[in-house]
């Protein structure tokens, strides 16, 4: 693939609410470390998503059809966007949207879009039905999980998984349960908001860390920073952390890479349990909303995806500056009713302006 | 699980950072004394003699304070069973 100097990158994912997209995140990484000439475009599914209001982020964003209207209506609407602005990359940063965009990568490689995306097997692999099997196979600690075709099979799980677990729906959500009548709601609350299947994983005691990563696609680590959660929201996202270093932990994602080969970004969330040993829980296939702390700690891992994605190999980073801090802030944006009116109606906006005050 | 003394991060104001398990920790300028000469691989009786010379009115069973001090961290697993090699 040719790469043009002035690259316009399409980025997904601006829904910045209190349950973050990484959108904002990987738009802030990437204005950071822009070229001149180079554009960023916001591309996103609300007109309320709070990134589309946010000053200097994208220089101009469009709205998409869900994911759930189907890959012809998707691509369509990618169409119409590639010919206003010409994209030659997409960083899609939701989970939900990944099966589709593997989907479409290859009519969108043929419209000289670039992707970095996972194949099929890779992101079964690292799904949370998948996990315990890829733990077994590649020597990780992953915490005893059964997955549940029905809320009979609730009444016998315990002899796998037992009691308190988390159940977990196939994409996101977690609830910990002491007792059968407490399994059986979350099951039927997973079930209706993500559908199946549902997932149920062993408690095991410790604190959280997580790993953000960029895979290189050939078993490599390009990059990747250890955190710890210092505040959470009460639904447990990450509102203040700080960058560790915890070289066990590195080691884990990197033995994920290298065994999965895994391509482009992604996020391991890790127990470390009192005993020193390491819990794998969950593999996001895609940046978290935190991944620009691990650009203020020196390694732009969104800048890596897009280099990445359009065949370059950008150098390995220096290690990453410890002891870096993000705080989360929940802000006001205030703008004209016409921005919203524009993404009202045409599904479209230039780069927005926030009323001075 | 923590790191080890060594390997903090500590201010002059006493602020703490285990950069292995990202906690954080504040101490006293008494304490952080204490923290500075077991982190020099200093004994519990060097360090009462350390903090009778810095500090006026120090007790008499300063020893027994200081070492109750290093059992905690040895309990929060902040040091080893011996004393930090510097």
């Amino acid at each position: 693939m040719t790469v043009p100097s002035r690259l316009t990158i399409g980025v997904t994912g601006l829904n910045a609410t209190d349950n973050p997209g990484p959108g904002v995140a990987v738009l802030r990484s990437l204005r950071a470390s822009a070229r001149p000439g180079e554009r960023l475009v916001g591309l996103t599914y609300d007109a309320l998503d709070p990134g589309l209001y946010t000053e200097g982020l994208a220089d101009a964003s469009y709205l998409l059809t869900y994911p759930s209207s189907g890959a012809e209506a998707c691509l369509m609407r990618l169409r119409q966007v590639h010919e206003k602005v010409g994209l030659d990359v997409i960083v899609p940063t939701l989970d939900a949207e990944l099966p589709l965009f593997m989907t479409l990568g290859p009519q969108l490689r043929q419209m000289g879009i670039a992707v970095l995306l996972p194949t099929e097997p890779q992101l079964s692999q690292r799904g949370k039905a998948g996990l315990a099997a890829l733990g077994k196979a590649a020597g990780l600690d992953v915490p005893a999980t059964a997955i549940v075709g029905s809320a009979d099979e609730l009444k016998r799980v315990h002899t796998q998984v037992p009691y308190p677990f988390f159940v977990k729906g196939p994409f996101y959500g977690a609830t910990r349960v002491g007792s059968y009548e407490e399994a059986v709601v979350a099951y039927y609350r997973a079930l209706a908001t993500w559908g199946g299947p549902v997932i149920v994983q062993a408690l095991v005691q410790g604190e959280e860390v997580n790993v953000v990563g960029v895979g290189d696609g050939d078993g490599g680590m390009w990059g990747a920073v250890a955190m710890k959660k210092l505040a959470l929201t009460d639904k447990g996202k990450g509102w203040a952390g700080v960058t560790i270093d915890d070289r066990r932990l590195l080691a884990l994602a990197e033995k994920f890479v290298s065994f999965t080969r895994w391509p482009g970004p992604f996020e391991a969330e890790v127990i470390r349990s009192n005993d020193g040993r390491y819990h794998l829980i969950e593999i996001n296939p895609r940046f978290p909303a935190w991944v620009h702390l691990a650009t203020g700690a020196g390694v732009n891992l969104p800048r890596a995806v897009v280099e990445l994605a359009c065949g370059n190999r950008p150098p390995r980073p220096k290690p990453y500056a410890v002891g870096k801090m993000f705080v989360r802030i929940s802000i006001d944006q205030i703008v004209d009713m016409s921005d919203f009116a524009s993404l009202a109606t045409t599904g479209e906006i230039a780069g927005v302006q926030q009323t001075s005050l | 699980m923590a790191g080890l003394l060594t390997d903090f991060a500590v201010s002059e104001s006493g602020f703490i950072f285990d950069p292995r398990s990202g906690t954080t920790f504040t101490v006293n300028v008494t304490g952080l004394a204490v923290l500075q000469a077991l982190r020099a691989g200093k004994e519990s009786s060097a360090i009462a003699g350390l903090l009778r010379e810095q500090f006026a009115d120090v007790r008499d069973d300063v020893v027994d304070h200081v070492d109750d001090f290093v059992r905690s961290l040895r309990q929060l697993g902040l040091a080893r069973q011996e004393p930090e090699k510097p």
